[in-house]
């Protein structure tokens, strides 16, 4: 799946084509494209619905268009790109997720010889995508039996295939689609620890599964945070839906029943269930969390889904809190939140090995349609972003 | 994680046998092993980069240590380079003569910065001040509900008012002044460090009301854009200070390096909780043996340099060179261990020791029985274990109030022992760290019990 570069600032925007054979400079430019976007074009201090991010205006695109090529797609060389067995770099809507590969393959002329040096460039490519150290060693350690085996070529474009099928199969895992089952009451619960963005997931998911055909009912299971119950309210009402509110302090377990035996009562079919950060060494909580989810479970509500939102900036402690939490609710899927920063969440490649966890959505800023179905081809091409294609 | 760290660690020094001097192939070896440990203790990688230069230099050629074994000579460097990267100056807040007192907070979205903004609040009120807290996140929803729910709780109010951020700001600052208020701490919305309109924004914030002191909130979850994010803050708003969140949870925590290295600032507080009080002055070497995950290490590697005593670890090395480890020297071991603490924590910390033993569960009560066993025996027993006969077992045990079958089993327990010493796990780290916990006299009298 393909987006384009928002708007304004990218007038100037490279089509792919462009891109595929001018990285290092195509690299350059999109720095400059970020200092562009400063104060000008910008609408003022309402910058979750505006967006300055021309990131967040191609989520929409791709919200919409999910998955369907559109013309501007029909630029790529897919077909090249695909015999090639590696994609022509394109920008990436993932912020500055994209081209964590290329500064230190951007610079190498297509066709250069690959030495240790590279692969040390590699190295530190991956670890400061926070990769981690043991993903990136068992990543590197395939490429040089790899390169030794003679199984590839030993040049910069044999190395970047080998990356990118290598990354992509640590993705490839389980099932990333949302399930919904539309003869029950769905309940998808969110969980993770403080501040990564569960409560404003629910509110973007909302507003698409509204629009989508379904009847969506809110549950405030965060009745601890100050004012949490007033921001769900506040999206609820964004994403016209209706929601189900405890008072502060209560039970989140009997506030979720309560939600979704509103549902039941008003036929709606999925329940987005909010719950109260916590970190994962906090046995009360998550004691409290296992709770939550046998209650909602118990007729008529059905957990389907149990996300873990995880924060893109988040370093080596995800992988600790995507165990912990599956471990003690069963994890059914990941939400990648915040990529429209400077943070690459690479700790989702651990995640996704490690425990089979699919990443199934991702976030891209703070406005109702900043989120996206993820991608794992377009999260390595953005990885890869400034990587030139053989011709 | 320390003990495979320690453990490597050791491999590397008895391979490659000491001459006097911590040799640069050790230190480079070491050096890496200590790479990682800090890459996934999230520390950024250039920060990684320059404290691995420093520990070099520090290291390659020193002399060898008496009292440590050369794994943990290199830890300790490492720690004290931590510390002293985390640490130094400390903030130390003066009250404008003017006031109010401004403090302004910022920070990528759910940093934490609404809750510290409380937080601080409290801990001014606690200062005998007045403050006032300012709502500037016109942008999250009930963002400053959010702060009027937490001022409420404190008793401190809050301003507010649906304007634009720079005003709420300016006219904060104004409020305070009117109602007499000496402190005001103004938080602010979240923003990537990317987002040019906000960082402007934030500048403007910043202008509107002269700061006197400028606080990044950071999670201590935060992996390697930790270096990005200080930079950019840093560059924008020049810091005062950073405000270090979560640190209730599990991480590591090598963002605080990271931001440490790169704003040279101090970190002024560290949150660590949900709750108003969860909020703590921060100690650098506590986070330094976090972020290096090796506190128990570190503190074994404090006590054996306080307990050191050079004849008698020159004894025991002696006698367990030669293989002549007696219930003797076993027994003064212990009564140095338990100086250290604990036994069953001392036991897992040593480096070198056979993984036997140290997966061996020690109780403490146990090692109080094992004593009181070793006491029953003659001299001439302790010296040579293999004149315990089956009388001389019914003896002991009765002596030391135990069972024959404990007797045994300590006999063959310390016969595995001595095999083991002798056998190629005697290594170097072994012999050190018992001498480092060896002292003149050691052997303890009931009086010092
Ligand atoms: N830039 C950006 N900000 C986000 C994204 N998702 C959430 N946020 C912001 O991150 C902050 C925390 O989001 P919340 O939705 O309150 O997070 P939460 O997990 O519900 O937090 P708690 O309930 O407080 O634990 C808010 O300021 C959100 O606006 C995203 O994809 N990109
Ligand atoms: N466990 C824990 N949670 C914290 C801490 N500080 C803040 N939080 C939580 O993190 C989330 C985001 O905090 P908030 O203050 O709203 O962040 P802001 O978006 O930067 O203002 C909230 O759920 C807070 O309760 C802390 O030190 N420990
Ligand atoms: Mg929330
Ligand atoms: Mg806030």
């Amino acid at each position: 799946m393909l987006f384009r570069r928002g708007r304004g600032a990218d007038a100037s925007a490279q089509d792919d084509g462009a891109l595929a054979t001018e990285s290092a400079d195509a690299e350059e430019r999109a720095a400059i494209d970020v200092r562009d976007r400063a104060a000008p074009d910008s609408e003022e201090s309402d910058h979750g619905a505006s967006d300055q991010s021309e990131f967040g205006k191609t989520a929409v695109d791709l919200a919409g268009g999910d998955g369907e090529a559109t013309d501007a797609e029909a630029t790529l060389e897919r077909e090249e790109a695909d015999q090639a067995s590696h994609r022509v770099p394109r920008t990436s809507r993932f912020g500055r997720a994209r081209g964590f590969l290329s500064a230190p393959l951007g610079g190498l002329r297509r066709g250069a010889r690959v030495d240790a040096g590279v692969i040390e460039e590699l190295e530190e490519a991956l670890l400061l995508a926070d990769v981690g150290y043991a993903t990136t060693t068992r990543l590197l350690d395939g490429l040089r039996s790899a390169l030794a085996a003679r199984a590839i070529e030993a040049d910069t474009e044999g190395l970047v295939a080998y990356l990118r099928e290598a990354i992509l199969n640590l993705l490839l895992v389980g099932d990333a689609t949302l399930h919904h089952d539309a003869s029950v009451t769905n309940v998808w619960l969110f969980v993770g620890v403080n501040g990564v963005g569960k409560t404003t997931t629910i509110g973007k998911l909302a507003s698409r599964e509204r629009s989508r055909g379904r009847k969506v009912v809110l549950a405030a299971g965060d009745t601890f945070r100050a004012a949490a119950g007033e921001q769900l309210d506040l999206w609820a009402s964004r994403a016209q839906v209706e929601i189900v509110q405890g008072a502060n302090g209560a039970d989140p377990s009997s506030v979720i029943f309560d939600a979704i035996a509103h549902a039941n009562a008003v036929g709606a079919d999925l329940v987005l269930a909010d719950s109260a950060g916590r970190l994962h060494n906090k046995t009360n909580l998550m004691e409290e969390l296992k709770k939550v989810r046998r209650v909602a479970d118990r007729e008529p509500g059905h957990v389907v889904e149990v996300l873990l939102v995880l924060d893109a900036t988040t370093g080596q402690n995800g992988l600790t809190q995507a165990r912990e939490f599956a471990a003690a609710v069963g994890i059914t899927g990941v939400v990648l939140t915040k990529l429209d920063g400077t943070a690459k969440g690479g700790i989702v490649l651990a995640i996704s090995s490690e425990l089979g966890l699919p990443i199934k959505l991702v976030g891209l800023g703070e406005g109702i349609d900043d989120l996206a179905e993820f991608d794992p081809h377009e999260f390595v091409d953005a990885l890869f972003f400034g990587v030139e294609a053989g011709d | 994680m320390f003990e495979t760290l320690t453990e490597r660690f050791d491999q590397i020094f008895t391979r490659l046998k000491s001459r006097g001097r911590l040799g640069d192939a050790e230190v480079d070896e070491v050096l890496r092993e200590i790479r990682v440990a800090l890459l996934e203790g999230d520390v950024a990688l250039e920060v990684v980069r320059d404290l691995l230069e420093r520990i070099r230099a520090r290291c390659s050629g020193a002399e060898l240590s008496r009292s440590l074994t050369p794994a943990q000579q290199v830890i300790k460097v490492v720690n004290e380079e931590l510390t002293a990267t985390l640490g130094g100056e400390t903030l130390v807040i003066r009250y404008a003569s003017a006031p109010p007192t401004v403090v302004l907070l910022a920070g990528l979205q759910g940093a934490g910065k609404t809750t510290a903004a409380a937080k601080l609040a409290l801990w001014f009120k606690q200062q005998g001040r007045h403050p006032l807290l300012v709502g500037t996140d016109l942008q999250r929803p009930a963002a400053v509900e959010q702060l009027r729910v937490l001022g409420k709780e404190i008793g401190v109010s809050v301003f507010s008012e649906a304007s634009d951020p720079v005003t709420v700001a300016r006219r904060g600052v104004a409020e305070a002044i009117r109602v007499g208020r000496d402190v005001v701490i103004v938080d602010t919305a979240g923003r990537l460090s990317i987002d040019e309109a906000l960082m402007a924004e934030m500048r403007e914030i910043h202008d509107a009301v002269s700061p006197n002191y400028t606080l990044l909130v950071i999670d201590a979850m935060t992996g390697q854009d930790a270096v990005q994010t200080a930079r950019t803050f840093h560059d924008r708003l020049a810091l005062d200070g950073v405000i270090l969140s979560k640190v209730d949870g599990d991480a590591r925590g090598g963002a605080a390096l990271s931001v440490k290295a790169v704003v040279g600032r101090p970190i002024a507080f560290i949150s660590t909780g949900e709750r108003i009080g969860d909020f703590e002055s921060f100690h650098p070497d506590r986070m330094a043996s976090r972020i290096l995950g090796m506190g128990d290490v570190l503190s074994l590697i404090e006590r054996a340099e306080s307990v050191y005593d050079e004849a008698s670890s020159q004894r025991a090395m002696e006698s367990l060179r030669s293989g002549r480890f007696t219930f003797d020297d076993f027994l003064e071991q212990l009564e140095q261990m338990k100086k250290m603490g604990p036994l069953s924590s001392v036991l897992g910390m040593l480096p070198g020791l056979p993984k036997e033993m140290k997966n061996a569960t020690i109780e403490d009560r146990d090692v109080a029985r094992i004593e009181a066993i070793i006491r029953s025996m003659t001299s001439k027993e302790r010296q040579n274990p293999s004149v315990i006969d089956g009388s001389r077992r019914v003896r002991i045990a009765n002596g030391s109030g135990t069972t024959t079958a404990e007797v045994n089993k300590l006999l063959n327990q310390f016969k595995d022992m001595q095999k083991m010493m002798r056998s190629s796990m005697m290594s170097q780290g072994l012999a050190r760290a018992a001498k480092g916990r060896k002292k003149k006299g050691g052997r303890v009298t009931p009086a010092s019990r």
